[in-house]
């Protein structure tokens, strides 16, 4: 049976569903049988859903009117130099 | 129940990629707005200072379209978009810290950091028992308290849903070493979110 420590190391990838189903049976034996890594195991599950249910808040109006004008500047700028003609002919 | 009248074409990145390549700037805007949300909540998670991020999302968007034609495809747009924006906001980080002498992508790795000190079960589902400005606070201390190296391998992957192998690619790091941040970066999470949400009265001897 796995120890404590060594399930905390492959803990990450058992969350992400990356181990392989040997070591992912070896995981879950620890966990149904170690009252504290059960917990640990539970907590840290919770911490990754909390963290995804986090918003991405539009960008402010101002900020994204900056990054336009900054943007269309770069554009034109670009433009202009693909347009102006070749030097040292 | 109604079927809408138009129907909006799906987004096509690399579709929009080459577009944009072939000095079609409005293709370029369209990719600027349908990832400026996204980069913008990363610059913030990791530089965690509202105006450092306005920063990095127009410096992220400007090399992008200035280095445009550098962009391969060997990768996906949108990983070439976050290695930028994480260089960017590293940069700021840097430039904040009056202490320059330690890397800020090279954490002193002693393994002690692998550590459980909170075990307790957790009180009603948080996002229930606090409003969305409170949880929002209380998540954004815990990543705070991230070292930087940790936090941005937390943000690209657990927030921004990049892939292991993404977040290696963005971050230009081994996919062990973006592994071994990851557990860190959890277990600390875990921890921090633990005091805040165990249940009350519960403690570890009961599990002893």
């Amino acid at each position: 049976m796995l120890t404590c420590k060594q399930f905390l190391q492959e803990l990450s990838d058992f969350l992400d569903e990356s181990v392989d189903p040997a070591l992912r049976a070896e995981v879950e034996r620890h966990v149904n049988q170690c009252p504290n890594c059960w917990v640990v195991c539970d907590t840290a599950r919770k911490t990754l859903k909390v963290f995804k249910g986090m918003d991405a808040h539009a960008v402010p109006e101002h900020v994204q009117r900056k990054l336009l004008s900054a943007l269309e500047k770069a554009i034109a700028d670009k433009k202009g130099v693909d347009a102006s003609p070749p030097v040292g002919h | 129940m109604s079927l809408p009248t138009t129907i909006a074409p799906p987004f096509d990145e690399a579709e929009l990629v080459a577009k944009a390549k072939a000095g079609d700037s409005g293709a370029f805007s369209d990719l600027v707005e349908h990832y400026e949300r996204r980069v913008f909540r990363m610059a913030k998670q990791i530089t965690q200072n509202e105006e450092d991020a306005e920063d990095v999302l127009q410096e992220t968007f400007l090399k992008a379209y200035s280095h445009l034609e550098d962009f391969q495809g060997n990768s996906k747009f949108y990983t070439w978009l976050v290695r930028i924006a994480v260089n960017e906001a590293l940069m700021k980080l840097r430039k904040r810290r009056s202490d320059k002498t330690v890397p800020l992508d090279d954490p002193i790795d002693t393994g002690e950091d692998v550590v459980v000190r909170e075990i307790a079960v957790w009180d009603d589902d948080p996002e229930q028992k606090y409003s969305r400005e409170e949880l929002g606070e209380i998540l954004n201390e815990a990543i705070q308290s991230l070292k930087p190296a940790y936090r941005t391998v937390f943000v690209l992957r657990d927030i921004e849903e990049l892939s292991i192998e993404e977040t290696s690619e963005a971050l230009g790091l081994s996919i062990s070493a973006v592994k071994s941040r990851l557990l860190r970066a959890r277990l600390q999470l875990r921890e921090k979110l633990t005091r805040q949400f165990r249940r009350k009265g519960d403690d570890a001897l009961a599990y002893l």
